[in-house]
């Protein structure tokens, strides 16, 4: 396993959270992680974006310049990330907010209206982890057993409904088909 | 071993330093370092420690040069335009003998430059981080584990010698997360404090800290020694990772994350039948010199992979006396290089010196 | 044999370099004195400055760290936090305090770093020659202002104690001079409540003695008594500025003096 993954959106949709819950699943099923995200400006309400990568050997370089998987959730992430992913590999798209599909016929598109799912299921504001619980289900990304474990280390336990909240999200996302 | 944990390259330089018993940090907040004086502001108190946020880098360098001086292990960190603030202080704690840890997540630079990730501090720390001759104990890491590791290493370093050790670091290593394993350092054998200004006691003649020589004669006899003891840490102190180096025809130099990006590049290249390795200093200062030479012995030619315009490709210049060419394959101004560019870098090389 | 007058423990025996007239001499012996009195000179530490001063770490026989210039209130920051016990001083001239160490000193102050300052103010930069300092006086002839100081183009000097006082991080700040035998004494009364505030916890503490430099005004050690008289004294008004405790006992609202 050696997947490169690039989530993007604005800041303030759980982009590098969603990221941070994905390493952790991953370091508890022993693989090699590693986590790396945009910082500056961009976090007070523009464009943000996080590399991960998840594999069986060690990680070079934490960059992830061309993403196997490249999840966007908003306009601009996909007009600039689009190009970048490697051939064969997977779009997730929140078709939701993105309106257009992707214009690359070498890769697998995946569309989901993560923020009208969050919304519809009283989940408003977890669209990221929608967007990653039909991500870990389609690329099978992480052990089911993990996640709450994983849950675990970036929900604080006295935030207990966010927890379950977070869960139920990628529940939602998971058993999305469209 | 402990459990492995995820952090963030700049808050494992702090609970590192905590681990390794600092207990004072004096900070001053700037992108992309910030994350250690936030956590060293969270962590100090339940440690009975101490964090205080500074009027400016030049007052916190000299906060920590007055916790040095009363013997304890103190820490400030910056990015690049603030360390440059902290360049008197870099000169008067050489110039006092006084240990302290130094933090650059460096950024872009000249000027208010940017915060993205950069290499350019690489003359500032090996060459010039003040007035007056002298050197700082420089060390790159190039993981989150080595943030760690390297930072309980810096302590004791900087105490054994009387100097100070710097981390040398850049935006990627600050903000990226990986695992890492915090086992405490061994306590090591290091010699007391018996210059630290503690009060006399009564009980001694008083210790003074103090880099003013009038004397001419004096002031060359402090140098000389200082530099008896720089070069003794040269010998000694000197470390290096070398990747698939053995047969290497082609020597990627690099360290901190250029040293990650050049690993997948040397991969890409040996898959391409290019026997390339990597030979990655650990400290800048002392530089690995005679890992260099060793490796000139057989390799054919050298690129340096840098994030400026080409600093430590001096330092490989005179490690190898010349004697093989030293290309340079470089980024600035917050851009990283790829594998990608490093790759046909070395391919340029390669079909070059067949 | 009847010993009727000794060195202050409190200094070593090394000779003063200090010019022939120039007070520093006094108010080194005053801060000695003190912290022997106090008994406070086996667990002080002082802080030296850059400027006629920047020796003190041969004369006083406490422990003692050479700083940068102006950097003095940061570095006995810096050991005061590391070494609470420690009784801390720096003694600092106009030009380390006030100009090239302006914002150390107004936030060790704002903090309430439970130091004393020493801040000896000659109106001039002695060590380099005579220049302009922050204090130099309008119209007062230095190298640097060689008409007088103009203040349409090098503005106005600072009073120190004045504008120390408004902060609320500060304990004490009193100005003292010691151009006579009774402001000598002053002055160290001044001195020992510096130290008993740092001693009670109180926070910052700071003295200014107005100084004479002879050597660069150009005039003898008696005359040089005269001018800080004639001249300093009217622009920087001798007394105490602020003592949060004697105020508060006094009901006294700070700043209502």
């Amino acid at each position: 396993m050696h997947e490169r993954i690039l989530i993007a959106g604005f800041g303030g949709q759980g982009i590098l959270f969603a990221g941070k819950f994905l390493v952790y699943a991953n370091l508890l099923a022993g693989k090699e992680v590693s986590w790396l995200p945009s910082y500056g400006p961009e976090m007070r309400g523009g464009t943000a974006n996080c590399s991960v990568i998840l594999s069986d050997t060690p990680i070079g370089s934490p960059i992830v310049d061309i993403p196997d998987i490249l999840v966007v959730m908003n306009l601009p992430s996909l007009d600039k990330f689009e190009g970048a992913t490697a051939p064969g590999g997977r779009i997730f798209v929140d078709s939701a907010l993105i309106t257009r599909r992707v214009a690359r016929a070498d890769v697998t598109s995946v569309y989901i209206p993560a923020t009208q799912l969050a919304d519809a299921n009283g989940l408003s504001g977890l669209a990221n982890m929608v967007m990653l619980g039909k991500v870990i289900a389609d690329c099978g990304l992480c052990r089911p057993e993990d996640l709450p474990a994983a849950m675990g280390k970036v929900v604080p336990e006295r935030k207990r409904a966010l927890f379950d909240k977070n869960i139920q999200a990628l529940q939602v996302g998971a058993a999305f088909f469209g | 071993m402990t459990e492995k944990v995820l952090m963030k390259g700049n808050e494992a330089i702090a609970e590192a330093a905590i681990q390794a018993g600092c207990r004072f940090f004096f900070g001053y907040p700037i992108t992309p370092q910030t994350e250690v004086a936030a956590y060293m502001a969270r962590r100090m108190p339940k440690v009975d420690g101490l964090y205080l946020q500074a009027e400016s880098e030049i007052a916190a360098i000299n906060m920590v040069i007055g916790a040095s001086a009363a013997g304890r292990r103190a820490m400030t960190s910056s990015s690049s335009p603030g360390i440059a603030l902290k360049s008197e202080g870099l000169s008067y704690l050489a110039g006092c003998d006084l240990p302290a840890v130094i933090i650059n997540i460096q950024r872009g630079g000249p000027g208010l430059g940017g915060i993205q990730p950069s290499q350019a501090d690489y003359f500032h720390a090996t060459r010039g981080a003040g007035h007056g001759d002298f050197h700082m104990i420089v060390l790159a890491p190039n993981s989150v584990q080595e943030m760690v590791d390297l930072t309980h290493a810096a302590f004791d370093l900087a105490d054994r010698y009387r100097m100070t050790a710097m981390i040398l670091a850049d935006g990627i290593l600050g903000q990226m997360m990986e695992p890492v394993s915090l086992s405490k350092p061994d306590a090591p054998d290091l010699p007391p404090k018996d210059w630290a200004t503690t009060g006399t006691g009564g009980a001694r003649p008083h210790n003074i800290i103090n880099s003013l020589f009038l004397q001419p004669e004096e002031l060359e006899r402090t140098n000389f020694k200082r530099y008896d003891l720089y070069a003794r840490i040269e010998t000694h102190e000197a470390r290096h990772e070398a990747f698939m180096l053995d047969d290497a025809e082609i020597v990627v130099a690099a360290y901190g994350a250029c040293a990650r990006i050049a690993k997948n590049a040397i991969l890409a290249a040996r898959s391409r039948g290019i026997r390339a390795g990597l030979l990655r200093p650990v400290t800048l200062w002392p530089f690995p010199k005679k890992a260099f030479a060793a490796a000139a012995d057989t390799a054919r030619a050298f690129v340096t992979v840098e994030m400026s315009m080409g600093q430590m490709i001096e330092d490989v210049e005179l490690a190898i006396r010349c004697r093989r060419p030293v290309a340079l394959c470089k980024r600035v101004g917050g851009m990283v290089p790829t594998p990608e560019e490093i790759l046909s870098k070395i391919e340029e090389i390669a079909g070059g010196v067949r | 044999m009847q010993t009727v007058f000794e060195r202050t423990p409190g200094l070593t025996d090394a000779i003063l370099h200090y010019c022939p007239g120039c007070t520093h001499g006094i108010i080194h012996r005053l801060v000695a004195e003190t912290l022997d009195e106090l008994d406070a000179t086996g667990r002080a530490v002082g802080i030296a400055p850059v400027g006629c001063a920047v020796m003190a770490y041969n004369y006083f026989s406490c422990d003692m760290v050479q700083a940068a210039h102006g950097r003095a209130p940061a570095v006995a920051t810096g050991l005061k936090r590391a070494r609470p016990d420690c009784v801390v001083f720096t003694y600092q001239g106009d030009g380390d305090l006030a100009a090239i160490g302006t914002a150390e000193t107004v936030h060790a102050a704002a903090r309430g770093e439970n130091i004393t300052v020493i801040f000896v103010n000659n109106a001039i930069y002695g060590m380099t020659g005579g220049q302009m300092a922050p204090t130099t006086i309008p119209g007062q002839v230095t190298q640097t202002s060689p008409y007088g100081r103009d203040t349409s183009v090098a503005g106005y000097p600072l009073r120190v104690c004045e504008f120390l006082a408004t902060v609320d991080g500060v304990a004490y700040a009193e100005r003292v001079s010691v151009d006579n035998v009774s402001h000598v004494r002053a002055a160290k009364k001044a001195i020992r409540r510096a130290f008993e505030t740092q001693l009670a916890g109180r926070g910052f503490s700071l003295v200014e003695v107005l100084s004479t430099c002879p050597t660069n005004w150009g005039l003898d050690p008696v005359r040089a008594l005269s001018w800080l008289r004639e001249n300093m004294i009217p622009y920087y008004p001798l007394g105490v500025y602020k003592d949060r405790e004697k105020d508060a006992a006094h009901g006294e609202v700070t700043g209502d003096a």
